[in-house]
C-alpha cells in the first residue's frame, strides 16, 4: 500500500464520517461545526490532486466565510434543535430507500465509465495561484466578470430580503 | 497511486449523504448544509478529473461553483431570517402556507 493510497483511506474515512456526523447530529451547532472539518479534509485531498489554489480557497470561502455566516444565522435565530415532526411518518424509510437508490446509481455511473487512471504526483506548479490567474483573466474573463454581478446581486438581494419595512406590513 | 475512481466513488457517497440529509432533516439549516455538502462533492469529482486529465479547466470551474455557492448562501440564509421572522420557526414541515 502506497502513503498516497494510506492518505486517501484515512481522509475518505474522516470525510465520510463527517458528512455523516453532520447529518445525524440533534444539534445544528454540532453539525456546522462536523461541516468545518468536512470541508477542511476535502481541502487536503485537492492538495493531493495539486489543486493548491482551490483548497486553500476551499478553507477560505467554505470553512472560513460560509460556515461563520452558517453559525451566526443558527446564533441569531436560537434553533439548534428542532422536536421530531410527525407529518410524514413513511418519509424516512421512503428517503433511506430513494438514498441507497441513488448512491448505487451514482457509483455505478462515476466507476463504470472510461474515464480511468491514476492520480498523478502533483508537479509544482500545477494549479498554483499564478497559473489559475492567468486562465481566469485570459480564456474565462467573461464568466469571471458575470461571476462579480452575481456576487453583487446577491449582496444586494441579501440586504433587501432582510430588511425590515419602516411602514410596519411585513 | 490512487485510481480516480476511488475519487469520483467518494464525491458519489458524499452527494448520496447531502441527498439523504435533504430528505430526512426537517431544519431548514440543515437542508443547506446538505447543499452544501453535495456542491462539494461536485467540486471533488470536478478536481479529481481535473487531475487525471492534467488540464486545469476543472479548477476553474470549482472556483466559479465555490462563488455560486457563496452568492446562494447569502441569499438563502436572508431567506431563512426571513421566514423565521414570519412563522417564529424554520422546522420545513411548518411552512405550508402560500402566503403566510
Amino acid at each position: 500500500m502506497t502513503i498516497n493510497l494510506f492518505l486517501f483511506l484515512v481522509l475518505a474515512v474522516v470525510v465520510v464520517a463527517t458528512a455523516l456526523g453532520m447529518l445525524f447530529s440533534k444539534n445544528a451547532v454540532y453539525s456546522a461545526l462536523f461541516l468545518v472539518l468536512n470541508f477542511s479534509t476535502v481541502a487536503v485531498f485537492y492538495l493531493l490532486l495539486g489543486a493548491p489554489f482551490i483548497a486553500l480557497t476551499q478553507v477560505t470561502v467554505y470553512a472560513g466565510a460560509i460556515m461563520v455566516l452558517f453559525l451566526f444565522v443558527i446564533m441569531l435565530l436560537g434553533t439548534e434543535e428542532l422536536e421530531e415532526s410527525k407529518v410524514l411518518p413513511w418519509q424516512k424509510p421512503t428517503a433511506l430507500f430513494l438514498a441507497f437508490v441513488l448512491l448505487v446509481e451514482g457509483i455505478y455511473l462515476m466507476v463504470m465509465q472510461k474515464t480511468t487512471g491514476l492520480i498523478p504526483t502533483p508537479v509544482a506548479d500545477a494549479g498554483s495561484p499564478e497559473v489559475i490567474g492567468n486562465m481566469l483573466f485570459n480564456k474565462y474573463l467573461l464568466p469571471f466578470e458575470a461571476t462579480s454581478i452575481l456576487l453583487l446581486v446577491a449582496m444586494v438581494g441579501a440586504i433587501v430580503l432582510t430588511l425590515k419595512k419602516k411602514g410596519g406590513q411585513n | 497511486m490512487v485510481p480516480v475512481t476511488y475519487y469520483v466513488a467518494l464525491s458519489a457517497v458524499l452527494f448520496t449523504i447531502g441527498a439523504l440529509g435533504v430528505l430526512i432533516r426537517r431544519n431548514a439549516l440543515i437542508i443547506f448544509m446538505s447543499i452544501e455538502l453535495m456542491l462539494n462533492a461536485a467540486n471533488l469529482a470536478f478536481v479529481a478529473f481535473a487531475s487525471v486529465n492534467g488540464i486545469l479547466d476543472g479548477q476553474i470551474f470549482v472556483f466559479f461553483i465555490m462563488t455560486v455557492a457563496a452568492a446562494e448562501v447569502a441569499v438563502g440564509l436572508a431567506l431563512i431570517v426571513a421566514i423565521f421572522r414570519t412563522k417564529k420557526s424554520i422546522d420545513v414541515d411548518q411552512i405550508n402556507m402560500l402566503k403566510g
